[in-house]
């Protein structure tokens, strides 16, 4: 069997209260993708559409999407993984094309958070968790990972200020990236100024800095088997790895809280199936729904043993010209998080890395880039390895 | 005559400040809670324990459980005040989520409100105790060991 490749990537702006509705949302994203694939809508086999369902009215949105996109009559599903849904959606589409089944599929993936309230919206995400055993004392997904971050720094030592330190970095790469929701500076001392919102509590030790912002968005990633990739694109880039694990969703079914199982576990079957190591990846995004997540995503890919995440953000390392850039598009923290487009969004990043194509944003000449997308609070994790 | 209404048996409503589960096999723990113990189960078929208590064993793929008390003191995993919360949860604010590991199992809740914030360390040990919420359900917190 051949190789998979990815031939278009594509998505909206991520912005907060989209001016249309969700299939207007998901043309965005699939627009920028057909137009950077070069090929028409006939040409794709099959659709792939990804978001979280509870933001939805419409029930069943891939059919309504894939009308909507001029993908009919070719077959459509909805595929949800709460956060990590279009890199599921991606895992998905690799495995209809490797089958011989399809020759191009296209995933999309998008949400439309804007039509409930902040409150609700924590609400909903908080039933990502378990809601007969965890809801009912009143959860939420920054107070899950202020717990993960609790742990680490008891452990470890990891402070505050360290993760204040990712979110500097994430506003850095914000500001210069257009589809961004966040485009401000944020700075180191707005986290011990208590005039800025940034230093405001949300769930200890977690504050209004170490969240990323909810976001209305879609993405849109064009697969096809290396024969078709060949024909349409001079720039194929290739899935070299993919993995991909779950765990219990009650925390009480965990043994690991200064990490994510589910990160560690996808991380070594991506690495196995692509033949490489941590020290080969040039170029990585993180799921960084909050600045613990990127800490432990550093140590769960590999980029630093468990504990000495710190010291790569404290020396600057995931920076653009450091040793593993990371989230150098901003990240979810500020490029923003529209759950069912996020994965999507961190995989046109990547194949624009390795196409030399992120303009301001860009690596030096990567070849292997990485993405690391998270479902819950690491209930679902998936790596993905992209090369050249 | 009129039909006789079937009665539907959801006390699991009554667990936690907002419940979002009503009827579950495993209702009789709210029972318990209101006699003031906090209960798992226990397979009788290979004696593993499950925190929160389960009505079936996948390793056995039987339903044979025994119910078993959450008892003594556990170690503080993690916590975490919250400043802000879900909707229908905003009068309990401030509170603390929290994981205790008694070792075979873990115990997800809450910390009790009395417990000062600069005197709960990760590591520290507390019990499990059933508390009745200010809206009349029930739950339970972990106190100071």
């Amino acid at each position: 069997m051949g190789k998979v490749g990815v031939i278009g990537v594509g998505q909206s702006a991520f912005v907060r209260g989209y001016p249309g509705s969700i299939r207007e949302l998901a043309f965005e994203g699939f627009k920028e993708a057909m137009q950077d694939a070069g090929i028409s809508r006939t040409d794709i086999d099959a659709s792939v559409i990804c978001s979280a369902p509870e933001y939805d009215k419409q029930r069943s949105p891939a059919g309504v999407l894939a009308e909507y996109l001029g993908l009919t009559p070719q077959p459509t599903f909805y595929l949800e993984s709460l956060c990590s849904s279009s890199s599921m959606g991606l895992r998905t589409a690799y495995s209809l094309v490797k089958s011989g089944l399809h020759d191009v599929v296209a995933v999309i993936g998008f949400q439309k958070m804007s039509e409930i309230s902040s409150a609700e919206s924590q609400e909903r995400m908080g039933r990502g968790a378990d809601i007969q055993w965890e809801s009912p004392f009143g959860t939420m997904m920054p107070a899950y990972y202020a717990m993960y971050a609790r742990a680490h720094m008891a452990a470890y030592g990891t402070t505050p200020e360290d993760l204040a330190l990712i979110r500097v970095k994430a506003a850095t790469y914000g500001q210069i990236n257009e589809k961004a929701v966040y485009r401000k500076p944020v700075t180191f001392e707005m986290f011990s100024d208590p005039e800025s919102p940034m230093s405001g509590p949300v769930a200890s030790p977690l504050r209004v800095g170490d969240c990323c912002a909810n976001a209305d968005g879609s993405s849109c990633v064009i697969v096809a088997s290396e024969e078709k990739a060949k024909a349409f694109s001079e720039k194929p880039v290739w899935i070299l790895g993919l993995g991909a694990a779950s765990t219990a969703v009650n925390l009480a079914g965990r043994e690991l809280f200064t990490g994510l199982t589910v990160a560690r576990e996808a991380g070594e079957q991506a690495y196995k199936m692509a033949g490489i190591t941590p020290k080969d990846i040039d170029v990585a995004e993180v799921h960084d729904c909050f600045t613990i997540a990127e800490m432990m995503a550093y140590e769960n890919l590999g980029f630093a043993k468990p504990g000495e995440g710190k010291d790569l953000i404290r020396g600057k390392e995931t920076y653009k010209d450091g040793s593993i850039p990371v989230n150098v598009d901003g990240g979810l923290l500020s490029k923003g998080h529209p759950i069912g487009a996020t994965g999507g969004s961190q995989i046109r990043t990547i194949v624009l890395q390795l196409r030399g194509e992120a303009g301001d944003m860009q690596v030096k000449d990567p070849e292997i880039g990485l993405v690391h997308n998270i479902g819950g609070v690491g209930l679902y994790g998936n790596v993905s390895i992209f090369g050249r | 005559m009129g039909k006789k209404k079937k009665q539907v048996d959801d006390r699991f409503k009554k667990f936690g400040t907002v419940s979002f589960t009503s009827i579950s096999k495993v209702n009789d723990f709210v029972d318990y809670l209101e006699k003031g113990q906090v209960m798992g189960t226990r397979c009788k078929d290979c004696g593993r324990i499950f925190f929160p208590p389960r009505a079936d064993c996948c390793d056995c793929l039987t339903s044979n459980m025994d119910w078993v008390e959450v008892t003594g003191p556990g170690k503080l995993v993690s916590f975490s005040k919250l400043e802000y919360a879900p909707v229908g949860f905003g009068d309990d604010l401030p509170y603390c989520i929290a994981l205790l590991d008694y070792g075979d199992y873990k115990v997800f809740g809450r910390i009790a409100d009395d417990v000062p914030e600069e005197e709960i360390q990760v590591g520290m040990e507390m019990t499990t105790k059933v508390n009745t919420l200010p809206n009349g359900q029930l739950n339970y917190v972990f106190h100071k060991a």
